[in-house]
């Protein structure tokens, strides 16, 4: 016999040895790297804890209380659902959130549609157009609404005779808001749409129609479903857009707001905000599956389609996106000239007088610096914290339970409306025997709850940058002795420096333009300009309210204008790799 | 069991130096046995392959190896000590993946300086270091440029300068020519080979392409299904398979029925063949497999009185450029027994002196010392 085989047999004997002695599992031993991670992690988990979880679940256990804090079952529920007027808000609700959707996404998917099928000029032109709405709060739109169908409105006769204030503003103001939302999802749908279905359906002889309804409609499928979802959570547990233009017609997140801030009925509002959050837990489950349905469905062979010159059907598409993005512009634009009005109807002269905020009640020019502050926190606090904790659950080495319990903690903000949150902080850190009473009423209770209101798209950006880097990096760094850090300071982060840039770009719009959550927070130091525009439009001022909403349209507006032009000098200086 | 430095197991018999052992190795993903109590060991300066077939748990043990998957089970020593346990940062080794792992955004030098910079060393001693390295894996002019702007070959040598920079006591790499085409593959095998020769590291390489395994090792591992098949030099797996997966594996053969008559001796069709290598236990009347090389096929100077030889006819002959690969049928066999034929290698010559073609009868023999007997699957 050979050497070989003397091996193979020694292997052999070997095997059968240990299967004698027993298996014994190996506890690998933790490096200090590994020590660092876990522990890093653990914190930021804990962060989602105590800013999420626990509020949620003290405002569940305050709707089944009453004013003493004794339980009673399910006794709140029963009042509600005993009293019509509150009851019927979650038909306003539904029935303005259903028509909002409808519009929304049918408009959102033909501009989309033109964006990426047609050849028509000036897309990017109409795209730019279309994602203005995210710059502006959601109030905006109503107040441009009052100014164009109120009671002295401009074009209050083309209402024939309707109310603006009720679900006519509503669904309005609502459309123009969601739009880009839908838009941006529904474009990715469109392009990822494969050629060769097309050419292998006009091989076949079908018609544009027939394309469209058997190729592009089912192809687009899951983005409209997607879209759609998120739509009608943004609309239903939208606060901003009912409280200016609703009038009398009460939906649930005005409900909310009407217990808590008008009758304080803490309780009430705990078992509106759960009824709230039913909807808007269901459509967030729905629209995860679909997500996941929607990724198996790309083809890494597709093909990507570049659209044909059709003259008559490039006409037809710029007209419609035409008459789309003139109305974006349009009410941005009335919301514009209200604000340099003098006194609408008597004084039309143009002046800056209604941006002298500190004449009235709101906070004054002080509320814009608290904005810009807190955005600015938000930004920088949530971008470290959010990268950083989708780095650890990504990269980490083991520790699989944690890290799968991580990942739910940080798509959980998704399915929680602000105004519920706000609440939820409300009940949590206003309990004087709670450790972290002192954050209450401080500015960075507002950081906090605007950074765990807006995690989980954040944290999905993190993560799909972080994926698209070779999973072999931690491994070599580590074989190099090098520690986790470095590798992460000097490789991850300059590498995802677009999607870093990206989170604290969202981070800070959103942190100007958000209402929701920051509006049951905010003390007499810690006044907001979005909160500054809801109460100076609840105190009749509406011209000032559309000047300071201006204010963070052309703040969002400057931000993103620098980021571009920072992420086109970075990418010119730092990034030279990418280039060959 | 306790094992220490200085108390190297009975076991260690082999060569007295075994530099890594590997022992009772098993890895579980879920209910899933990706390797089932793997023993190995591999001497000082050796370069081992880790040989076999997709998904038999190569990248598995080489992960094992460098503790960035830890084992379920069984333990790890290397150069006495014992690692089982320890997290990649604590073991001793360099790293050279399928994708490379290049850090994008660093330049040549930087990527090949990182591992150098977590020592502390004096910021000149880097730098002759680096270009050391570079000279070494012959990029001397490439430190300045970004890793997406080099091929894929001069990838891999940075990839390989970057793991050897540190002078790690194990070298491993997973797959690292796969991602090459063909001609710059051949060409790297060899700077390798003679890169770890000069330089007296212990290599691990993991590859499913046997050329480069029997070109590269000095001893191949050939696994499969998570276990070990046979260990041992290319000549020895090649001209030794341990089981019929091996011969398989490697090389091509053909698999013929046959009976075991009596000590050294099968029976296959009318034949009664004497098998130098023994019948590999087998009593009388068991019924085995008897495999052959294609090229140890003789078919000159066969009259028959020569033993193990035998009639059989030409079906079709296939031209491969050096040589004609025939396949052919033992005369008598039934036609319907169309599995049974057999493949031969005919040498260009043997074909002009013979005038061999499709359909032609001829004796052929199968010499004694070239056959194996497996069991009959
Ligand atoms: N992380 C994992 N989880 C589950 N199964 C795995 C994992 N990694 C590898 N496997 C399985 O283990 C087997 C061996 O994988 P691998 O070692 O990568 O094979 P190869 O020999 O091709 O390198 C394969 O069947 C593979 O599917
Ligand atoms: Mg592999």
């Amino acid at each position: 016999m050979t050497q070989a085989t003397i091996d193979a047999t020694i292997a052999r004997g070997a095997a059968q040895g240990v299967a004698r002695r027993g298996g014994r599992g190996v506890k690998p031993k933790l490096g200090r790297d590994d020590w660092i991670m876990r522990s890093a992690m653990v914190l930021i988990a804990a962060f989602l804890v105590v800013a999420l979880v626990l509020p949620l679940y003290t405002m569940l256990s305050k709707s089944v209380q009453d004013k003493a804090g004794e339980f009673i079952g399910l006794t709140n529920y029963a009042q509600y659902f005993g009293t019509p007027a509150l009851f019927a808000s979650i038909y306003n609700s539904l029935f303005v959130a259903v028509i909002s959707t409808v519009v929304t996404i049918s408009l959102a998917f033909f501009y989309a549609y033109a964006l990426t099928r047609s050849c028509m000029p000036g897309r990017s032109l109409f795209r730019g157009i279309a994602l203005i709405p995210i710059l502006a709060p959601s109030l905006l739109p109503g107040i441009s609404l009052v100014y164009l169908f109120g009671n002295q409105g401009m074009l209050k006769e083309l209402l024939f005779g309707h109310s603006i204030y009720g679900p006519i503003g509503i669904v309005m103001a609502s459309v123009f808001f969601t739009f880009p939302h839908a838009l941006m999802i529904l474009v990715t749908a469109l392009s990822i749409s494969d050629a060769r279905l097309y050419e292998a359906a006009t091989a076949l002889r079908a018609s544009r129609m027939r394309i469209f309804f058997t190729v592009t409609l089912p192809a687009a499928k899951y983005g409209l479903i997607s879209a759609a979802f998120v739509v009608f959570t943004l609309v239903i547990t939208d606060f901003g857009v009912p409280k200016v233009i609703g009038g009398q017609y009460d939906v649930l997140a005005t409900d909310i707001y009407k217990q808590v801030i008008g009758q304080q009925n803490f309780e009430m509002g705990a078992v509106v905000s759960v009824v709230l959050l039913i909807p808007a837990v269901i459509a967030f489950i729905v629209d995860r599956i679909i997500q996941r349905r929607q990724v198996a469905q790309l083809s890494a062979r597709a093909v990507p389609l570049e659209p044909k010159p059709s003259r008559r059907f490039d006409a037809t598409m710029l007209a419609f996106c035409a008459v789309v993005g003139f109305l974006i512009v349009g009410i941005l634009g009335v919301a514009m000239f209200a604000s340099l009005i003098t006194y609408w109807p008597y004084d039309l002269s143009l002046s800056f007088r209604n941006y002298r905020f500190d004449l009235m009640d709101g906070g004054g020019w002080e509320s814009y610096w608290n904005s810009i502050e807190m955005a600015s926190w938000a930004a920088l606090i949530g971008t470290a914290v959010i990268f950083c904790g989708a780095y650890f659950v990504e990269k980490g080495r083991g520790f699989a339970a944690g890290r799968v319990l991580f990942q739910l903690l940080a798509i959980l903000p998704l399915a929680v409306p602000g105004l519920v949150l706000g609440l939820a902080y409300i009940f949590f850190f206003n309990k004087p025997t709670n450790p972290f009473n002192f954050l209450y009423g401080t500015m960075a209770i507002l950081v906090i709850s605007t950074i765990v209101h807006f995690y989980t798209v954040s944290h999905l950006t993190a993560v799909t940058a972080l994926k698209q880097m070779d999973p072999e990096f931690e491994a070599v760094s580590a074989s190099l002795k090098a520690p986790f850090y470095k590798t992460f300071w000097r490789v991850t982060v300059p590498v995802c420096m677009p999607a870093i840039l990206d989170i604290s770009i969202y981070l800070f719009v959103n942190a100007m333009t958000t209402v929701s959550a920051v509006v049951f927070l905010y003390s007499a130091d810690t006044t907001l300009a979005s909160v500054a525009v809801l109460n100076m439009d609840d105190a009749g001022d509406i011209a000032p309210a559309a000047a300071m909403a201006m204010m963070i349209v052309y703040t969002s507006a400057a931000v993103r204008l620098v980021h571009a032009l920072a992420t086109r000098g970075l990418a010119r200086r730092t990034q030279a790799w990418r280039r060959r | 069991m306790t094992m220490t430095t200085m108390n190297p197991p009975q076991t260690d018999d082999l060569s007295g130096a075994g530099y890594l052992r590997i022992e009772n190795l098993s890895k579980m993903f879920g209910v899933f046995a990706a390797l089932k109590s793997i023993s190995l060991e591999i001497r000082e300066g050796e370069f081992v392959c880790f040989l076999g077939p997709s998904g038999c748990g190569k990248t598995t043990l080489l992960r094992a190896i460098a503790g960035l998957d830890i084992q379920t089970n069984g333990s790890i020593f290397q150069a006495g000590r014992d690692i089982s346990r320890l997290p990649p940062s604590e073991r001793d080794f360099g790293i050279v993946f399928q994708s490379y792992a290049l850090f994008p955004n660093l330049t040549v030098s930087k990527n090949i300086a990182y591992g150098l910079e977590s020592r502390r060393m004096p910021r000149a001693a880097i730098a002759a270091r680096v270009m050391e390295l570079l000279q070494l894996v012959g990029l001397p002019d490439s430190g300045e440029k970004y890793p997406s702007q080099l091929s894929g070959g001069q990838q891999q040598r940075v990839a390989l300068a970057r793991a050897l920079a540190t002078s790690p006591g194990l070298l491993l790499l997973d797959e690292p020519l796969s991602a090459l085409d063909a001609r710059v593959r051949v060409h790297l095998r060899h700077e390798i080979k003679h890169l770890q020769r000069r330089l007296g590291i212990t290599t691990i390489m993991v590859t499913h392409d046997q050329e480069e395994a029997l070109t590269m090792a000095d001893r191949i591992v050939v696994m499969n299904h998570g276990v070990i098949e046979q260990v041992g030099t290319a000549t020895e797996i090649y001209r030794d398979p341990a089981s019929a997966f091996v011969a398989d594996f490697i090389g091509t053969m053909n698999f013929l029925p046959g009976v075991v008559t009596r000590p050294g001796r099968v029976a296959f069709g009318g034949v009664e063949l004497d098998c130098a290598g023994g019948v590999n236990g087998f009593a009388a009347g068991t019924p085995v497999t008897i495999a052959v090389r294609p090229e140890d096929v003789s078919i000159r100077n066969i009259d028959g009185s020569k033993s193990n030889s035998f009639a059989a006819q030409i079906l079709e002959m296939e031209f491969l450029g050096s040589f004609y690969r025939g396949t052919l049928i033992a005369a008598g066999t039934p036609a319907d027994a169309a599995g049974e034929t057999l493949t031969a290698d005919f040498s260009i010559n043997a074909v002009r002196d013979l005038g061999l073609a499709d359909g032609m009868s001829l004796s052929i023999a199968f010499p004694p010392d070239c056959i194996r007997v497996f069991e009959r699957q």
